[in-house]
């Protein structure tokens, strides 16, 4: 009854192109929001905020990235890691040289640097397909990491080897830096989340999106109708790179503060993504989401069940947790192998005719 | 000046050997991969699962103790005998061919048809999986493993090239032993796949599945027994790799390096694995060894797939891939 097409008539061409032409889907998605901007900040808690808001919500903008990359564009890449590094370590130089400057346009201006690292790596692609250009994504993690570690100039000659957000305000309040209440950082991360995914879901729904998808079903095929593969790529490896830049700048900068950068941004970390995006649906903005949810809740969850219900050892619980992450991933992709994303449309499907099977 | 060059020439031997170790574990990248189209990222894990259960056979260690012990407050951890090298290392191989059994059975039957990235995925799964197994199985503490090869500086070739030279190469017996390891395994499977019926119902898979299944070979046999042969490699690996620098986490790191070896050499073909192997090997080791300094060392991280990926912008099909035709 909820999920209804029938008597929400559409008058105009803007009212029928809309994100969400259903009335309930427009409802939900406004109450999300109000719940997200309006209670959540007045009730979120130094651990809520850290073990799981905020991870999810960076999560959630690499995911989106990467979607745009391997799930509309069909470019499979293993360096997310990487160029979250990038990003990280762009806002971090940004913010070292230019004190004055908000941190909010450093760190936009830090998507764009990951952008054109980004694009550079992308270049490849035009002549490398498949896993040989998943593989060769790996010589950006690998060389960009070995890049921050090896040159101090990055790392702004620190004894440690590590970076430290120093302390930033937005309107007053402290967003970065230890003294950061964990409603600021939140609402900061927040705002990314809404712009990336409200620029990802129309990105992809108009004509660049379009172009990706093409690429992706059959590149050939799409370059005979018109498509240019050199343009569809690399803006695809341009706005995904962008998104996981501004994902990489505030996991430094507002949630982790200090970052060693082969621990927080390894190659673990570009699978994580990449299973992120895979378990969520590739080519669903949606799943990006679902799939930053799942995968930081569950080791949470994990965490809670087997160290305090059970009472085991820490060890064994962190063996016992990655035994737990890779048979679900096996069993999710033997049972659907499209993600959350396809099980919410199917949910779709049957709420448009529920109370009747057909 | 001839110092230096000495050194270059041994840093060349020692990077082969390292090759060699590297040509191992892409060579069971390559024998799935040709043969049922998995990019199979597990590769490395099975290598260190393998080590581990070679290990805890042979020294009798009690499988799931640390978990038995956490759930019943017991105190178990090892049976008490020590099995011979040979012997654990034919029950491993049963290992392995039943681990074959049982990702083939659970895994890959109920995934046939989908696409490669899923594949691929389910295979990073299976790395998490296997990994977190081994660790509750055998228990995640570094252990030595010690199966009777020679280990150490070879003193025979020290001698005769100091003899010759004036300069003693270092040449460690493990990577000569390696070596040839490799050599007869890479015969033996050459062979097998030419020779034997299995061997070549293998690569009629590989060329085309459905043609193969028409003219009645068994998927599923086939998919089988190209993952244990995989297994049996990645046991083989595991016992170099373990030997070499004991048994640990970081083993299963070596799948990393063994990718651009596989960009390398083209991810269908065996020999590719081999040349690909020996370059990257040579290649890494002249790098660090030249230039390395200059940049702050540790480029072997990177160098393997930077020289993959620049070789690959000229040639995308790897060395000896088969050329990649284009249709709409």
């Amino acid at each position: 009854m909820l999920y209804r097409e029938a008597g929400d008539f559409k008058t105009s061409y803007v009212a029928d192109g809309q994100t969400f032409p259903i009335r309930f889907d427009r409802w939900r998605y406004y109450a999300v929001l109000a719940v997200a901007f309006g209670i959540v900040p007045f009730v979120v808690n130094d651990y809520w905020a850290n073990a799981v808001l905020l991870p999810f919500l960076i999560y959630a903008i690499a995911a989106i990235g990467l979607n745009i990359l391997t799930g509309y564009c069909g470019q499979v890449s293993l360096g997310t890691g990487g160029f979250m590094a990038v990003g990280a370590y762009a806002c971090y130089k940004l913010m070292t040289a230019f004190p004055d400057v908000s941190i909010l346009i450093h760190i936009v201006l830090a998507g764009g640097v990951t952008a054109a690292v980004g694009v550079l790596f992308g270049l490849p692609s035009l002549r490398i397909k498949g896993f040989y250009l998943a593989v060769a994504t790996l010589a950006a993690q690998f060389f960009l990491v070995w890049l921050f570690n090896k040159v101090p100039w990055f790392y702004n000659y620190s004894a440690s080897g590590q970076i430290t957000a120093p302390e930033r305000t937005v309107l007053g309040v402290a967003v970065t830096g230890p003294e950061a209440p964990a409603w600021a950082a939140y609402l900061v991360c927040l705002v990314f989340v809404t712009l990336v995914a409200l620029v990802g879901r129309n990105l992809t729904r108009g004509k660049q999106g379009r172009q990706w998808m093409a690429i992706r079903d059959m590149d050939i095929a799409a370059e005979i109708i018109g498509v240019n593969p050199l343009a569809a790529k690399l803006s695809a490896f341009a706005v995904s790179s962008f998104f996981i830049g501004i994902a990489g700048a505030l996991f430094f900068g507002v949630y982790l503060g200090a970052v060693e950068v082969g621990e927080a941004f390894g190659i673990q970390k570009s699978f994580l993504i990449l299973f992120m995006v895979i378990i969520g649906g590739l080519g669903s903005i949606f799943g990006s989401f679902a799939g930053a949810a799942f995968l930081v809740l569950l080791p949470v969850f994990l965490k809670n069940v087997l160290v305090g219900a059970l009472g085991w050892p820490s060890d064994l619980a962190a063996h016992f947790e990655l035994v737990i992450v890779g048979g679900l991933i096996i069993v999710f992709l033997v049972a659907e192998p499209h993600g959350l994303a396809q099980l919410w449309r199917l949910a779709k499907e049957k709420l448009r005719l529920w109370p009747f099977p057909y | 000046m001839p110092e230096q060059f000495f050194w270059g020439v041994e840093v060349v031997l020692n990077g082969l050997m390292a090759g060699v170790l590297y040509a191992l574990v892409a060579l069971g990248f390559v024998l799935i991969f040709k043969a049922s189209g998995i990019f199979n990222y597990s590769q490395g894990v099975l290598a260190l699962f393998a080590a581990l259960t070679l290990v805890g056979i042979m020294d009798g260690q009690v499988p799931f103790a640390h978990l038995i012990n956490a759930i019943f407050g017991t105190d178990i951890h090892h049976f008490g005998w020590h099995l011979p090298a040979l012997a654990a290392i034919l029950l491993t191989a049963l290992v392995m061919v039943a681990l074959a059994w049982a990702v083939q059975r659970f895994i890959f039957r109920h995934l046939v048809g989908q696409e490669p990235i899923i594949l691929f995925m389910a295979t990073i799964g299976l790395a998490y999986f296997l990994e977190g197994v081994g660790d509750i199985m055998w228990g995640a503490d570094i252990k030595n493993l010690d199966v009777g090869l020679p280990q150490g500086i070879n003193a025979t070739i020290d001698e005769l090239t100091y003899q010759w030279f004036g300069y003693g190469f270092f040449i460690d017996n493990l990577d000569i032993s390696a070596t040839l390891i490799a050599a007869a395994l890479v015969t033996v499977l050459i062979l097998f796949a030419q020779y034997t019926k299995q061997g070549r119902a293998m690569r009629a898979v590989a060329d085309d599945h459905q043609a193969a299944l028409s003219v009645g070979v068994s998927l599923n046999f086939i998919w089988i027994m190209v993952w244990s042969l995989a297994g049996i490699v990645a046991l083989v690996a595991g016992i170099m790799w373990g030997t070499k620098m004991g048994v640990q986490f970081s083993l299963s790191l070596i799948a990393l390096k063994a990718l651009p070896v596989l960009m390398l050499g083209g991810f269908t073909s065996i020999p590719g694995a081999i040349v690909g192997g020996l370059i990257i090997g040579v290649g890494e080791k002249l790098f660090e060894f030249l230039i390395g300094p200059m940049v702050g060392g540790a480029t072997e991280n990177w160098f393997a797939y930077v020289l993959a990926l620049v070789f690959l912008v000229f040639r995308p099909q790897g060395l000896f891939g088969e050329k990649i035709i284009e249709r709409v």
